[in-house]
This record gives C-alpha cells, sequence and structure tokens, in this order.
C-alpha cells in the first residue's frame, strides 16, 4: 500500500519538476507545491520522504587498507587516494576506512562491516583480501567492490592494478648503470607473483646494461616491519650488495643504505627525506585518478565490473626525480622511461630465460600479461630458488 | 661469513628486545602480569623520537622515551593496584591504547628521518680490529642494556630489596603481613617496567631505525613477554635468550642471502617454537613451575584481607 502511495509521490513530484523545466513559475509556489507535495507523502506514512532522501543521499566509499596509514608507503599511497576522491566531489562523497587490517578472517568482517553499513564502493587494498572480497561481495550483489593486485573478479567485483614492474625495470637500468659490485640486494616480503615479477623486472633492466649483475633476495615474510626490513638490508649489505631495493612497505631499508654509504630506491612513495644521498629514484603509486573515476562510475550510476592494469602512459606509476647518480644515468633513465611510455620498450620482452637457462620468452616475443600475471619462475641473475 | 658485522646486526636486533624483557622481568616478579609492554615500547619511541627532533638532542630524546613509558605504565598501575581491575585485560587495553595513541601522536612525524643515535668510541679503543667496533663502538643504550640487566641481577639476588620485592611476588599476603608495602612496591615494579619499555621504544626511533613509522615495534613487545617465560623469570638466561632471539632472525637472513634452503617461514617461526618448548617444560612438572614462576603472578592483592 506505501509503496504504491510512494510511486504516486514520485510520480507527482517529477511531473511538478517537469512543468518547472519548462515554464516560469516563481519561485515561492516551487516551494509551497514541493512543501505541499512533501507533506503529501509525509502523511501517507513517510513513504515519500524516504525516497526523496536516499535520491539526495551521498556516496558513501569504504576503504579496507592493510597497514597503517602512516607507513609511508602501500597504504600511505592508497590513502592518498582516498583523499583525492574527498577532494573531488566534497560533500557528494562521504569515505571511510579501516586501517592495519590482517590478511584472513578479519578481513572479511571489516568488508562485511563496511557493505553492510550503506557503503556503495568498496576499495580493498591488498592482494590477500581477494577471497574475502569475493566471499562478501557474493552476499551484497548492490554493492560495487574494487580490490587491488588481485585476479578473481565478479558482477560486482573489479580488480585493478599497476604495472609496477615498468618502473623496476627503469630501476634496474639504474642500478646496472651504478653498481661497482654487481650485486644487488632486494628486501622481499612474501613470493606471490607480484613479488616475483618485480624482482625479474629488476635484472631484466640491470642485465640489459650489465650483463653480470645478480640479485640476492631477502624473504623477510611481512610487508611491514621496519625493524626486520632494515636487518635484511643490513645482512644484504654485508655480503657485499652496493644497490639495496625493496619490496616492502616501509623505509627502513633504504635509510639503511644511507647509514651504510651505498645506495637504494624508495617504495611506494617519493623517500628522499629518509635518504637524501641514498635515493636514486623511487616508483611512486598514484591511485588518485583511478580512484576519483570509479567513484564518479558509481554515481553516475555507470560502473561496471573491469579488470585495470594501468602502468606509466595513464600515470599509474609515477617516478621520483632521478637523484644522486651521474647526469648520463639519469639520462638514460629518463630515454627508457619514456620508452616504456611510448611503448617502444617491454620490460618483459624476449629474449628471456629463466634460472635453468630455458627459454620462456622467445626472441621477438612479448611475455604476454598471463605469464606476468602468474610469475613463478626466476629470470636468470636471480640467484637461490624461489620458496614455493 | 663476514663476523663482526654479523654481530653488529645482532646486537642492535637484541637490544630493544633485551631492555623491555628487563623491565617485564622486575614486574612480572613482583606478581604483576603487564601485557601492555608493546603499547608501552609504541608511546616511548614516538614520544623519544618527536623530543629528539623538536630539540636535537639524542639524550632528550631517550629521556623523553623513558618518561613516556612510565607515564603510560602509571595509567597500568592505578588501574591494576588502586582500582584492582583484572590485570590481563587492562594490560591488553594499555597495548591497543598505546598503538592508536602514539599513532595519533606520530601523524605529524611521519616522512621524516633522524641522524641514528651516536656511536660511542670508549677509551678510543673502537678502531681496535675485530672486537673495538663489537665491545667499544655501540651507542649509549646498548651498554645500558647490559647495565641495567646487570643492576637487576644484582639487585634481585643480593639485595634486601630484592628480596622484599621477590616475596611480595610470591605471597603478597605474607609479604603485607611482615609489614611490607606490597602496593608501593609493586608500583615501583610496574613504573620501572614501564621506563625499560619506553628506553626500548627510543632505542627502535632513534637506533634500531631512526625514523617513526606506525606500530613500528611490530610485535616485539611481545617477543619480550615471551622472552621473560623462556628465560624463566632469570635475568642470566633473559640475556641468552634476547641475544639468541636477535641472532636467529638475523641468522635467517644471512642464510637465505647464502642459498641455504631452510624456508624462511619456519626461521621466523623458530623463537616462538623455543618458548612453547619452555613452557610445556616449565609447566609440565607441578614442582618445578612453582620453583620458577612467580606464585602470585596476575593476582589482584586486597590490602583489607
Amino acid at each position: 500500500m506505501s509503496a504504491r502511495l510512494a510511486g504516486a509521490g514520485i510520480r507527482s513530484l517529477t511531473f511538478i519538476i517537469q512543468t518547472l523545466g519548462g515554464s516560469k513559475m516563481k519561485k515561492r509556489t516551487f516551494y509551497k507545491l514541493i512543501v505541499g507535495t512533501v507533506a503529501a507523502g509525509l502523511t501517507c506514512g513517510g513513504a515519500l520522504a524516504l525516497t526523496v532522501k536516499t535520491a539526495v543521499a551521498q556516496t558513501k566509499v569504504g576503504f579496507v587498507y592493510v597497514g597503517p596509514i602512516g607507513d609511508h608507503g602501500w597504504t600511505y599511497r592508497h590513502d592518498q587516494g582516498r583523499l583525492a576522491v574527498d577532494k573531488a566531489f566534497g560533500d557528494k562523497v562521504k569515505t571511510t576506512y579501516v586501517e592495519s587490517v590482517k590478511e584472513g578472517p578479519d578481513a572479511e568482517r571489516v568488508i562485511r562491516q563496511l557493505a553492510s553499513t550503506g557503503h556503495d564502493l568498496i576499495f580493498t587494498t591488498s592482494f590477500g583480501f581477494m577471497n574475502p572480497t569475493l566471499k562478501v561481495a557474493r552476499r551484497f550483489p548492490k554493492v560495487h567492490f574494487e580490490h587491488a593486485t588481485g585476479y578473481k573478479r565478479d558482477k560486482n567485483v573489479s580488480t585493478y592494478s599497476a604495472r609496477f614492474y615498468e618502473g623496476r625495470y627503469i630501476a634496474g637500468v639504474i642500478a646496472g648503470k651504478i653498481s661497482k659490485s654487481n650485486r644487488i640486494g632486494y628486501v622481499a616480503s612474501f613470493p606471490i607473483p607480484e613479488v616475483v615479477r618485480g624482482i625479474n623486472a629488476f635484472i631484466l633492466g640491470a642485465r640489459s646494461v650489465n650483463p653480470k649483475m645478480s640479485i640476492s633476495v631477502v624473504w623477510v615474510n611481512t610487508w611491514y616491519d621496519p625493524g626486520k626490513e632494515g636487518d635484511a638490508a643490513k645482512a644484504l649489505i654485508d655480503q657485499g650488495a652496493d644497490i639495496i631495493t625493496q619490496h616492502t612497505d616501509s623505509p627502513a631499508p633504504l635509510q639503511v643504505a644511507e647509514n651504510r654509504g651505498v645506495k637504494g630506491f624508495g617504495q611506494a612513495s617519493d623517500m628522499i627525506k629518509f635518504a637524501p644521498k641514498a635515493q636514486l629514484t623511487a616508483i611512486i603509486n598514484n591511485w588518485n585518478p583511478y580512484y576519483v573515476a570509479r567513484t564518479k562510475a558509481v554515481i553516475e550510476g555507470k560502473w561496471a565490473s573491469s579488470d585495470v592494469w594501468d602502468g606509466l602512459k595513464p600515470g599509474m606509476v609515477e617516478m621520483a626525480p632521478y637523484t644522486n647518480m651521474p647526469a648520463d644515468v639519469a639520462k638514460l633513465a629518463k630515454e627508457i622511461e619514456e620508452a616504456i611510455r611510448s611503448g617502444k620498450l617491454h620490460p618483459f620482452a624476449g629474449p628471456i630465460k629463466n634460472q635453468s637457462g630455458e627459454t620462456v620468452v622467445a626472441a621477438g616475443q612479448i611475455a604476454d600479461d598471463g605469464m606476468l600475471l602468474g610469475m613463478d619462475f626466476y629470470v636468470q641473475g636471480v640467484e637461490g630458488s624461489l620458496p614455493k | 661469513m663476514d663476523f663482526v658485522p654479523f654481530v653488529l646486526t645482532v646486537i642492535t636486533a637484541s637490544t630493544p628486545l633485551l631492555l623491555a624483557a628487563t623491565g617485564e622481568l622486575v614486574t612480572e616478579r613482583s606478581g604483576v602480569l603487564n601485557l601492555g609492554v608493546e603499547g608501552m615500547m609504541l608511546v616511548g619511541a614516538i614520544a623519544a623520537f618527536a623530543a629528539a627532533s623538536a630539540t636535537g638532542s639524542a639524550i632528550l630524546g631517550v629521556l623523553a622515551g623513558a618518561i613516556a613509558g612510565i607515564a603510560t605504565a602509571t595509567i597500568f598501575g592505578f588501574l591494576t593496584l588502586t582500582m584492582l581491575a583484572n590485570q590481563v585485560a587492562t594490560g591488553l587495553a594499555l597495548t591497543i591504547f598505546g598503538i592508536g595513541f602514539s599513532a595519533l601522536i606520530g601523524a605529524s612525524f611521519v616522512g621524516f628521518a633522524l641522524d641514528p643515535l651516536p656511536k660511542l668510541n670508549i677509551a678510543g679503543l673502537s678502531g681496535v680490529p675485530v672486537l673495538g667496533a663489537i665491545f667499544f663502538g655501540q651507542d649509549a643504550l646498548v651498554y645500558l642494556s647490559f647495565g641495567m640487566l646487570s643492576a637487576v641481577a644484582w639487585v634481585l639476588t643480593r639485595t634486601r630489596l630484592g628480596l622484599i620485592l621477590k616475596a611480595v611476588g610470591e605471597s603478597h599476603d605474607s609479604a603485607h603481613a611482615l609489614g611490607h608495602p606490597v602496593i608501593l612496591i609493586r608500583y615501583g615494579a610496574v613504573l620501572f617496567g614501564g621506563a625499560m619499555s619506553g628506553l626500548a621504544g627510543a632505542y627502535l626511533s632513534l637506533a634500531y631505525t631512526p625514523l617513526w613509522a606506525e606500530n613500528m615495534s611490530a610485535g616485539r613487545g611481545w617477543i619480550a613477554l615471551a622472552l621473560v617465560v623462556f628465560a624463566t623469570w632469570r635475568p642470566g638466561r633473559l640475556l641468552f635468550g634476547a641475544y639468541m632471539f636477535g641472532a636467529i632472525t638475523i641468522l635467517q637472513l644471512h642464510a637465505q642471502g647464502w642459498g641455504v634452503v631452510i624456508p624462511s617461514q619456519f626461521m621466523s617461526m623458530l623463537p616462538y617454537l623455543a618458548t612453547v618448548l619452555v613452557l610445556v617444560l616449565i609447566s609440565s612438572d607441578r614442582i618445578r613451575i612453582r620453583l620458577n614462576a612467580p606464585q602470585c603472578i596476575g593476582k589482584v592483592f586486597h590490602p583489607a584481607q
């Protein structure tokens, strides 16, 4: 009964607005009409009032972070993206975030909590949130989900990631030019394709200018533990590495490089303040445009499940200024960056051989996204074996 | 393996554990279980970092860390000793509070770096090959960690104060009947524990990784708590435990660099496995556990009784 009345209410309101659009009715009359209609609606059990309210309600966007927003790395950059959404839409959008969410059952609880509290769009920003995101998404078909760095999608679940390996290839080229010991120390988090791809891209870049380069990898089994990351960097330097790079989230390894007088790279955000003499460049994640675009799509009702994997070209990956290196190396780095952006150069262009010397990408070929996304082998130049 | 750099790294990894665990050992010996070590460390870390970056003085930074640790421990002491709240619940709450509070204070310090705590050159000997850097070239907090541990060992075994502290921890009712100020002694022990946790935090944010990052202790407070059990509440074993934890952590990082095929996850797990083993060993025998654990640990003391 009340639903039918509400329907009638909406129709009358639409009629009034349409009439207004075409006529020169005075404002006061317009208000009177609105007030009248709303009053009528209220007498019909408030159904209309409710409908009007939801029509102008804010779009709520939720973010789930794996680390603290103060990590100055991965999560920090996602939160910058959230702030960009705030800035772009003002009062029309309300953003919420939950930080330091453990990958696992806790994540599912947090995501469900956001979905059941009226969020229209939820970004889950770590690989380990993949299954919890999909599980919750099935229960909330009207909520839109965006999962970072994953590969499972659904009608209401998109995935997005950045081609960080493009930046890592450039970093590798710089390392190959700068290193004197021909040895790179790589502080890595977990042996997932994302991280393995970064290691391989780095050594491919390094070997493109210096075939003697090798990488020594230390797995710390955490995304975030400044002390342990720093210790890993110290161990690598003690074993002869003179370039430190990392796929963990804190600035500690770079800071160790600074204090030990070797060079390193910033991770996720520009970390030059931590290492004014050591940072060569930093691979910066820029989620801002993507987050704004996806929020806009939800507001306009145009959101559709998609799979986005952008790199340097649309600006999802950016390079910090090239510092602490000779001018010719900086020039080369800029050229490589430009070549990747224009599509002339692909970091995973063949010939590429794996550790045992088998050709995995033939000369003249380029590794397809399927291979990149499932990468579970080391290429030549990486020492040790990949933990299974 | 290059021996000297390895040992130097082990020392920096072990020092925060040793500092925090020494404090907790004294707290637990007085019969109070403070699970808030992690929280006190973090508050100490941000206080030290803030003070050092505001004043430019490392000494003031270290002092601020200790004072912040004491302040945080005072909250715990007031709740559990004066208001007689449950120690386990209060300790857990203190950790959660410490994580949040330090993040709140630290928000404006994210993204800044400090020069690491200066390495001392004791008697001009730090340049002596091999042993010089290890024994004479550490920063002040490393020496302090050994000094405090020795002091605690001496007080516990050789002084009247130590006897009273242990008596309070073993049987607060008897100690009370003998006229010892149970609550006062426990306040002292809790605040000492807070100061040492604060120093451990200061070591993290001033020497270990001279920066502030949220939740930067990353579970070291919990390791310190486990260490006290591992050491069966004895200072000598605590020193062994802290350095063994540190050495295993660093060794597994080095081992990977050498290409040793031990799963790194297994190595990461080892220290905890050792603690569980010790717990099983000392708990399996009723007499042994009575010999080791302070009898009144975690129990609320009602002075009126």
